[in-house]
């Protein structure tokens, strides 16, 4: 595997031998060494242009973790303002010495440009509204080890269904859990009121849905995404009252769900908003799960790109 | 200066026969002296010499981008005699002073005639009228105000726009962008790959909404409208229905929406990063057949030259915009004359005669003619090559032909008498 | 390809008790004995032994796997190589560790076994145990448990396959011609 940046560059064997990596990889966590010399004398940078520190802590810790040697570099300012161009930006980098890129950047493609100018493996940490692979990654990974309580030796997600529900048009987090899930033979329904669905909603493998309560006796997986206040001031609905009353997942929501269902979000989480306390922190909740399966995924892929040979 | 006999040339597909230039007009052919320069046109068609009504020059301001000099040299190549240079510069062409400038430029530089287009407001930002008449009288003689890149997006301002160009007989052209559907972020047509690329959505409605606005005005007021880079169906549709209410609007398109598709920005390439943005095709079959039934009037190559720093960022946050002057002819040849949509007299009003007198150019889109200037243009309907966009006369680079294989017709060009382009030299 | 058997399903099961018999000798009993298999069939082999030492003592040793995939010192020479589980049934500090394999060649997986342990702990001591010794060592390593010695040529593969993986039991010699093979 030379990139990782779309969900959709990865079949289901692929997932599948991630996945049972980042098992493997989960038990680092609890060793006395945390450390695998696996990608010893690799070079890895983050080449962050908005900031995150999670995702990029969970970047770090998971070269270093595999005895890569990472660095960070916060490339915010070097945007169009300055006057240096992106291209510059990622040769500058490169031309260091480089092996993997994992980039984050505002702008949907980014990677995808930089890919094209670059020999180093690029990996996308989440390009602006269009795709966070690593994340879909550890939300099914997470989903997997929820289902193999009951279901020991699953692989596939046939016959699940998955509701995603929130600002699907401005999240790469939905795109990519659209295309991962539905790779896994889940069936995705999405559901937001019509202002945040993207255009053309009917040339994508889901389902889509403007009532939540219609959809919610039937999912087996709520993902819930986070919405931004700031998308009240472009109007896509009236107040945070209403979308909450309307797709928040509330208390009596939280009752609804189908017996065994089980709760996602991506975070970080708008308490009140999206999700309420109750939902955030219930049992069948599996936000920390989430958390926690960030670097085991995140290792598992710096192996499968850099692991071998070149 | 000697005379120069172009011979055998098919005149507009009218038929054979010589033309001989002589101090910068046609004269009678049986005229030619001993000392003559000969230039052989067998098996090329002459044509009157192409006008674009939407260049951008760049200069003053960006000459790393462009200058007149390489600007119309490449309008040159491209078999143009004319170009009318867009008032987005550095200063921006809001005075009389800086239309004379870019005129004195034109004058100085120029492989073409060089038209200064004036702003509309001052500074571009729609507000405020910049001052038309200063400019009309001026040595620039400007005719069309434009505030190209940014929409006139107040009615008011727009109507009091149209209103007093009529005094001159002016012309406002429209970039049409409601920038409340369609804001600057904006980059790929609203659609089934804006939303899976998650990129800003431009819908044609945002385009349409604003012509169908400014027809309107432009009936109530009696004044002549221009539609800038008509790009969708919804547009087609309104410009039609204005001209059978005999609503006096013309309007152009440019070469790449006459091909080029959104797939085109599937790779996040931004050499297809364009305004309006590159639609599907089923738009692009429409202003297909809007520029074959004369719907609309005119090809206008919003030639677009960026400095490659100004083009290599992510797709979102890079230029807007597209070389066309060297590929114009070749486009719509391809498109329109190959498929037998249109025939050579079609494509030299829609190139030349209309254009020119759109923007009320007198010497320009005459007939070929004894008498009349010679601008002229001798073009190989049967040449075809790989466009290579490091061969250009522009200091751009941003040429969304790279690697396509096209007619490659343009021959020679003659503007007032003289050959600004020859092929081969 | 040209093959010969070399031990057949009786003599392994004899190989695997003498074993379990020296490996409890030389430990004087089962107490603080971890038997570690390197996958894939080093883990058959432990747990095996593990059921002779049953029966002889008792006593239940544990039995773990340590996946060395990831201390290779060849891994940047071949694609991304799939890694095996690693599962440790007790805590390995102060444990006698005996590390088993199927196959002994140059030593460079022991030695990553070697690196491997120590990332999981501080064993009181470290003993390697392996069903076939075929001599040609790259490294300094040595096996204190043999089943059977075989002298080999670079040239030749030494194949075992054992009932729980293969479906049968057979230890034989191959002659694939190829004089690199990546050994243990």
């Amino acid at each position: 595997m030379r990139h990782l940046l779309s969900a959709a560059d990865l079949d289901r064997t692929q997932i599948t031998e991630i996945f049972d990596l980042a098992e493997e990889m989960s038990l680092v966590q609890g060793r006395p060494v945390k450390k695998l010399p696996a990608l010893r004398g690799r070079t890895v940078v983050n080449l962050f242009f908005e900031d995150s520190t999670r995702t990029r802590s969970s970047f770090e810790i998971a070269g270093k973790w595999l005895s890569a040697d990472v660095i960070n570099i916060s490339a915010k300012g070097s945007s169009v303002s300055k006057g240096e161009s992106l291209r510059d930006t990622v040769l500058t980098v490169a031309a260091m010495g480089v092996d993997a890129l994992v980039i984050r950047h505002p702008a949907s493609g980014a990677p995808w440009q930089a890919s094209r100018w670059i020999d180093a493996h690029v990996l996308n940490a989440g390009d602006g509204t269009h795709e966070h692979p690593t994340q879909a990654l550890l939300d099914a990974f997470t989903i997997r080890r929820h289902l193999r309580r009951s279901t020991p030796d699953l692989m596939s997600f046939d016959g699940q269904t998955v509701a995603i529900v929130g600002d699907i048009t401005h999240s790469r987090v939905a795109r990519s859990n659209v295309l991962l899930l539905t790779t896994l033979g889940a069936r995705v329904i999405l559901v937001a009121p019509p202002t945040l669905l993207p255009p053309a909603i009917d040339s994508w493998p889901v389902l889509t849905c403007t009532d939540f309560d219609e959809v919610l006796p039937h999912a087996d997986i709520v993902m819930m995404l986070r919405v931004q206040r700031e998308r009240m001031s472009g109007g896509y609905f009236p107040t945070p009252r209403e979308y909450t009353m309307s797709y928040g997942l509330t208390r009596p929501r939280l009752e609804a769900m189908k017996p065994g269902a089980a709760i996602c979000h991506p975070g970080p989480m708008n308490r009140g908003l999206e999700i309420s306390a109750d939902a955030a922190d219930a049992a069948n909740s599996l936000i920390l799960d989430q958390v926690a399966a960030g670097v085991s995924v995140r290792m598992s892929v710096l192996f499968e790109l850099l692991g071998g040979a070149e | 200066m000697t005379d120069l006999l172009i011979r055998g040339a098919d005149l507009i597909g009218r038929g054979r026969s010589d033309l001989l230039i002589r101090n910068g007009r046609f004269v009678d052919p049986a005229d030619a002296g001993g000392d003559v320069e000969q230039l052989d046109a067998d098996g090329l068609v002459a044509l009157p010499g192409l006008v674009d009504l939407h260049t951008h020059l760049r200069e003053p301001g960006r000459e790393d981008a462009e200058t007149v000099d390489s600007g119309t040299l490449a309008a040159a190549r491209g078999g143009f005699t004319a170009v009318l240079a867009m008032a987005n510069t550095t200063p921006v062409t809001d005075t009389a002073e800086a239309a004379e400038h870019v005129a004195a430029l034109g004058a100085r530089d120029g492989h073409a005639q060089v038209v200064p287009v004036g702003a509309v407001s001052k500074g571009l930002d729609g507000v405020e009228l910049a001052e038309l008449g200063l400019m009309s009288r001026s040595r620039a003689g400007v005719r069309m105000f434009s505030d190209d890149g940014h929409c006139v997006s107040d009615a008011r301002l727009m109507r009091r726009a149209l209103e007093y160009v009529r005094a001159f007989d002016g012309v406002i052209a429209q970039h049409a962008q409601d920038p409340q559907l369609a804001g600057p972020a904006a980059c790929c047509h609203e659609g089934e790959i804006s939303g899976k690329l998650g990129l800003p959505g431009w819908p044609g409605a945002a385009e349409a909404s604003v012509v169908a606005r400014d027809v309107q005005i432009a009936e109530l007021t009696r004044s002549r409208l221009h539609i800038c880079h008509v790009s969708c169906a919804e547009t087609v549709d309104v410009i039609r229905w204005a001209k059978q209410r005999d609503i006096n609007v013309t309007a152009e398109v440019a070469p790449h929406h006459l091909m080029l598709t959104t797939t085109e920005v599937l790779g996040y390439d931004p050499t297809y990063k364009v305004n309006p943005p590159l639609r599907p095709n089923e738009h692009v079959e429409a202003v297909q057949e809007a520029l074959a039934d004369g719907t609309i009037d005119a090809v206008a190559t919003d030639h677009a030259p960026h400095a490659r720093h100004d083009k290599e960022h992510a797709f979102a946050e890079a230029a807007f915009g597209m070389l066309g002057l060297e590929t114009a002819l070749a486009v719509v040849m391809e498109t329109m004359i190959n498929s037998g949509v249109l025939s050579w007299p079609e494509l030299a009003k829609r190139m030349s005669i209309t254009p020119a007198h759109i923007a009320r150019l007198a010497d320009q889109g005459r007939p070929l003619a004894e008498g009349e200037p010679a601008n002229v243009v001798l073009v190989d309907p049967a040449a075809r090559a790989v466009v290579d966009r490091a061969v250009s006369a522009s200091l751009s680079r941003n040429n969304p032909w790279h690697g396509r294989e096209l007619p490659d017709a343009v021959v020679a060009t003659i503007w007032a008498g003289q050959v600004t382009y020859q092929k081969g030299q | 390809m040209d093959s010969r058997v070399i031990l057949d399903a009786d003599q392994i099961a004899r190989a695997c008790a003498r074993m379990a018999h020296q490996i409890l000798e030389a430990n004087r009993g089962a107490e603080n004995l971890v038997l570690m298999g390197i996958p894939t069939r080093g883990v058959a082999l432990a747990h095996r032994l593990a059921t002779v030492m049953d029966e002889v003592e008792g006593a239940r040793v544990p039995v773990g796997a340590l996946d060395v995939t990831m201390y290779r010192d060849d891994l940047r020479r071949q694609p991304t190589r799939a890694v095996g589980h690693t599962h440790l049934p007790v805590d390995v500090d102060g444990s006698t560790v005996v590390l088993i394999d199927d196959v002994l060649y140059s030593g460079r997986t022991v030695r990553a076994a070697l690196d491997a342990l120590g990332d999981l702990g501080r064993p009181r001591a470290v003993q390697l145990a392996v069903l076939v010794d075929r001599g040609h060592r790259e490294l300094p390593i040595h096996a204190d448990h043999v089943g059977k010695f075989i002298p080999t040529r670079t040239g030749e593969h030494v194949s075992v396959r054992l009932a729980e993986i293969d479906g049968i039991d057979q230890v034989s010699i191959e002659q694939s011609g190829d004089p690199v093979r990546g050994g243990t």
